[in-house]
């Protein structure tokens, strides 16, 4: 109870002396309208993020664990991956012979994209070459798109 | 003082929690009739299915026999020599369940709305029996003909007449209005 008491003390001191000692004191909320209150840290952009994924998928010795490590994080955010990240990550998936998580990519970043239904024929078409190329099949071509 | 008795309600609640798990183990083991036990061994690392993680730590199938290992090594080389057969087969040895199978609706709902209602209409039940033999009988004030010689009191009495109960009396022609 005794700092309570002291605290008081002191605010009827302050008052008591007058606006003389009023005036030395300047609370932060006089402050300028343009400083605001926000993080002073650099905002990525969204190419500087794109390029960092594309860079982590195209590790040339990429590990299973990388490759799941980053999957995961990637589904976590709150977005769709653009078609150069997905090419990326298809490719570390045909480094480490595993056809099964390409697929299973295609089909996290369908269900990723929620109701928007014109995202996943976008990307597929943007991938197109790729998927060719390593011979991905996606889980329309073998069915495994409906129950 | 305050320390002390939230120790030892603390102390008293893992005492219940270790119960509870040593009773479920108990319970668990007396079922007895398939080797593998219910329990998942946490130290392992595990497969999920899971729509916000696409990669579980293990594929679904450790435990691979010849053909599954032929496939296995055809995989290591380029895919577009594989049948859609073996894409497929690929990938159900490494996942349980596609998207649309962990998707697919269950009918859960059913079992709860009918739960419901079957609760509901037990309780009508039991409301109903109440009402029957428990209830005292109703005080003699409710009767028709003493509720009628209230309202013609409350209307001598003009309750409410401005806005209220005697407002909505018409006196001269002696009728609601």
């Amino acid at each position: 109870f005794s700092p309570v008491g002291k605290m008081f003390r002191a605010v009827v001191r302050l008052s008591t002396s007058g606006v003389r000692s009023l005036a030395r004191i300047r609370p932060c909320y006089s402050a300028p309208l343009a400083s605001r209150c926000y993080s002073h840290a650099k905002v990525e952009t969204d190419e500087e993020f794109d390029a960092r994924w594309v860079t982590y998928f195209s590790k040339p010795d990429i590990d299973a664990w990388e490759l799941k490590k980053g999957m995961n994080t990637l589904i976590g955010y709150d977005l769709v991956p653009e078609a150069k990240i997905l090419d990326s990550a298809l490719r570390a998936c045909r480094r480490l012979n595993d056809l099964a998580s390409a697929i299973r990519i295609l089909e996290a970043v369908k269900d990723k994209s929620g109701p928007h239904k014109d995202i996943y024929p976008y990307l597929i078409q943007e991938l197109q070459p790729t998927l060719i190329e390593l011979g991905i099949s996606t889980p329309e071509d073998l069915g495994m798109d409906k129950l | 003082m305050l320390h002390l008795t939230t120790g030892r309600v603390g102390c008293l609640l893992s005492k219940q929690a270790v119960v509870a798990l040593t009773s479920s183990g108990a319970r668990m083991s007396s079922h007895g009739h398939h080797e593998v036990s219910d329990s998942v061994d946490m130290s392992q690392p595990m497969y999920w299915d899971r729509l916000d993680t696409p990669l579980p730590d293990r594929p679904w199938k450790d435990v691979l026999d010849s053909t599954d290992k032929s496939l296995k090594q055809k995989e290591k080389g380029p895919w577009t020599a594989l049948s859609k057969e073996e894409k497929i087969a690929l990938y159900r040895l490494k996942f349980n369940h596609t998207y649309p199978e962990m998707k697919r609706p269950s009918h859960e709902w059913k079992t709860v709305i009918g739960g419901m209602f079957i609760f509901f209409g037990i309780t009508g039940l039991v409301v109903f029996w109440q009402g029957h033999y428990v209830y005292p009988p109703q005080p003699h004030t409710f009767g028709e003909e003493w509720q009628a010689k209230q309202i013609q009191r409350m209307l001598d009495m003009r309750i409410n007449p401005i806005e209220g109960f005697s407002a909505q009396w018409d006196y001269k022609n002696k009728q609601w209005k």
